[in-house]
């Protein structure tokens, strides 16, 4: 008797996995890391890094504890990690960054089941906690240095949000000479990684340019400067990265659309009324929770499906 | 608006090459039940000599198509096989004689009416050769009182990757697929007939295209090569613009859909009487050394088959049919029916291993019938009935586009079925 395999159909797959397109998210990010490294030094790069490996360290453990299948090689948690150091200041403390990480991968990301369950972007989560219990090192900024890494001394700025009179030319707010996050300033880099996405096909269009779109509309109409709005804070970084995470984004491009346009609402309305300067992470928290309604409203209409009146004949 | 599709590979490596027979096999098991429908009841009984032709398996059921003998010879037992839907059925064995004799039983039919017709494509035992073997005469006897067919769809869309079969048919009897179509639609009354392929067959869409160049009311057309092309709703969609409503059948909207390899089989039929008891399999895969198409008796086993393919080492995975609506089975004895039309040999299979849904809705963008394969894979874990038949998983037609996106190896093409089981079997036991 011949051993012949027995499975289901079908029996040939495409050769994406979870592991590729988190490789061309990181490789998306590369340009934006590159650049924090050069406006914000190389601490900026070792907080990346070691929020990176935080987050792998986290999962690791977390699934040797618990006894679950190791995951930390479909590269999710190295995604997280590095999003979650490009959305803090360069001069934040170490430590304070791990617990960020820990919030990110074990609070939000494990306790809801691993990747794919979560509700909430972990990144975006753990930036919240992070602001919510250390908003003084949040909100330090450090001016940008851009490649002169001999000067130590971090000297402190303000973020053009925060105090507008302190503002940059536009060519620098698009190349991200400015102080922020490290990982937010750099418009050019942000975008570079975007359109690698798009063309990737990772990610779909709709959600970056409806939320950046609304965003204009909102700035439009309340008399601000539109494209000062549209390049400071992390606006380009969470349209492009954030509110693109496949997890705790509506899966239908319908679905998608609102939540970048709620995305965007949300944003401006924080960000011309309320007592935060920035509103991009809380918009994408808000829309997080929102997406299983959306989903659950939001479906495709199945082909040549009866109305409830033809079915009932 | 245009239905989802993918890309899949189209590896068809047997294209170019001609179809050739095979030596005729020391035995052959042909099952009782060919097709999805009512089994067939056996007419004859272990000791008796058959020839080739000759009618050994009917049913009164109208579902159903009567089955002949493939070969000469005598039946030596009766088997029990695994049919491609996973049930048992009964199966004669015959072994063959070296002179193989056609029976008295096979003439051409003589028809005079509509009637005459259906009742001869009912008597050769035509199914539908695309693979899914809807009985043929089934497709015909609609009312043409009640319904009017305006649109003959020749299917030679062959969207599966590696299958060749009906690519050759094109090339090698296009001239009988035009004839069956006409036939078919001189006694039924079809006013168009349109022979659908995809754009990735320009060979055959050239033969057919001179072949029916003084026919103005057959017309060749060219599909975009996206799977799954060939399916019974999408290709009338692709070609009419109608949209076949949920249960509904093809004759809803005036069509309808034969498999080319049908449409030249019936032709033949009618000039020479032979019932269906052959076809062209194709046969490849990663240990064979020459893919092609071979012309092999109904219930030639497929030990036969990969005997005479040249194949480099002993297969690890055998399917029948395509890799994306194929069958695996596990018993080289396994015969072919009416519906195999091709024979895929692997070696070296990796055995892959699923991973958690990470929500990219990829399934959803290649579900052809606007279905969310992941949500019903949920649904089906929580086994939540209402939730189930609210996303129609019962229009799921198992392409397995789905299964072949998911980054994450998910089996949601198979977890589908299981849903569509589990909901018959809940719908009946409230009844």
């Amino acid at each position: 008797m011949s051993q012949l395999l027995i499975e289901p159909s079908p029996h040939i797959r495409c050769a994406l996995t979870t592991q590729k397109i988190m490789l061309d998210v990181l490789i998306a990010l590369l340009p934006a890391v590159i650049a924090g490294t050069w406006i914000f030094g190389l601490r900026a790069l070792v907080l990346v890094v070691l929020c990176a490996a935080f987050c792998v360290i986290f999962e690791a453990l977390f699934n040797v504890v618990t006894k679950k299948r190791q995951t930390v090689s479909d590269l999710s948690a190295v995604v997280t990690g590095v999003l979650l150091g490009l959305n803090l200041p360069p001069s934040l403390p170490v430590y304070m960054a791990a617990i960020g990480c820990f919030a990110a991968i074990v609070v939000v990301k494990q306790f809801f089941g691993g990747i794919g369950q979560n509700f909430a972007n972990p990144a975006i989560t753990a930036r919240i906690v992070l602001m919510l219990s250390f908003g003084k090192f949040m909100t330090s900024w450090s001016a940008p240095i851009c490649g002169s890494f001999s000067g130590t001394d971090a000297v402190s700025s303000a973020t053009p949000l925060a105090s507008p009179d302190v503002m940059p030319s536009y060519l620098d707010m698009f190349l991200g000479v400015r102080a922020g996050c490290i990982g937010e300033t750099c418009i050019a880099a942000l975008i570079l990684g975007g359109i690698y996405l798009i063309i990737r096909g990772i990610i779909d269009p709709v959600t970056p340019v409806a939320f950046i779109g609304t965003v204009a509309l909102c700035s439009l109409i309340g008399g601000h400067d539109v494209l000062m709005q549209l390049m400071s804070g992390g606006l380009v970084l969470g349209a492009f990265f954030m509110a693109t995470d496949y997890s705790t984004t509506p899966m239908t491009r319908t679905g998608k659309l609102i939540f970048a346009i709620g995305c965007g609402i949300i944003t401006s309305v924080i960000r011309f009324f309320g007592v935060y300067p920035e509103g991009v992470s809380f918009s994408i928290l808000v829309m997080n929770i929102l997406t299983p309604l959306i989903d659950r409203y939001v479906r495709p209409k199945p082909f040549g499906e009866k109305s409830r009146k033809e079915a009932l004949k | 608006m245009r239905l989802n599709s993918i890309k899949v590979p189209h590896l068809k490596a047997s294209a170019d090459v001609r179809s050739s027979s095979i030596k005729l096999p020391e035995k052959v098991v042909i099952a009782m039940s060919q097709h999805g429908g009512v089994p067939c009841k056996p007419l004859v009984s272990v000791g008796d000599d058959v020839k080739t032709g000759q009618l050994i398996g009917d049913s009164d059921a109208g579902f159903s198509a009567p089955i002949h003998s493939s070969v000469t010879g005598r039946v030596t037992g009766m088997t029990k096989v695994l049919n491609v839907f996973g049930v048992v059925h009964e199966a004669l064995v015959i072994e063959t004689v070296p002179n193989q004799i056609l029976s008295e039983e096979v003439r051409p039919p003589v028809i005079n009416s509509r009637e005459d017709f259906i009742a001869a494509i009912k008597r050769s035992g035509s199914v539908g050769l695309g693979g899914a073997g809807f009985p043929t005469h089934i497709k015909f006897s609609y009312d043409p009182a009640e319904t009017e067919i305006d649109t003959l769809i020749i299917n030679g869309a062959e969207c599966e990757p590696y299958i060749t079969s009906d690519h050759r048919a094109m090339l090698e009897e296009g001239e009988k697929i035009v004839d069956g179509a006409r036939k078919i639609q001189e006694y039924l009354g079809i006013k168009r007939a349109v022979i659908a392929v995809e754009a990735n067959k320009p060979d055959a869409i050239r033969n057919l295209t001179g072949l029916t160049a003084e026919y103005p009311d057959i017309d060749v057309m060219t599909l975009r090569p996206a799977y799954p092309q060939g399916a019974e709703k999408v290709i009338i969609h692709s070609v009419t613009g109608r949209v076949v409503r949920k249960g509904d059948l093809p004759s809803s909207v005036g069509c309808v859909v034969l498999n080319c390899s049908t449409a030249a089989f019936i032709s033949d039929y009618l000039n020479t009487g032979v019932p269906l008891i052959k076809r062209r399999v194709t046969i490849d895969g990663n240990i064979v050394n020459k893919p092609r198409n071979l012309i092999v008796p109904i219930g030639t086993r497929a030990c036969d088959m990969i005997k005479a393919a040249d194949v480099r080492v002993a297969p690890d995975r055998a399917i029948f049919g395509g890799p994306m609506m194929g069958i695996s089975f596990y018993d080289e004895e396994m015969p072919i029916t009416k519906t195999t039309n091709a024979l895929l040999l692997f070696s070296d299979t990796k055995k892959s291993h699923h991973n958690a849904c990470i929500r990219c809705g990829r399934c959803i963008r290649a579900c052809s019938m606007g279905l969310m394969p992941t949500e019903l894979d949920r649904a089906f874990d929580k086994k939540d009935v209402e939730l189930l038949k609210k996303l129609n998983v019962d229009m799921c037609m198992n392409c397995g586009a789905c299964s072949y996106v998911c980054p994450a190896k998910r089996n949601l093409s198979e977890r589908n079925q299981l849903a569509k089981m589990f909901l018959r079997d809940q719908l009946q036991q409230k009844k």
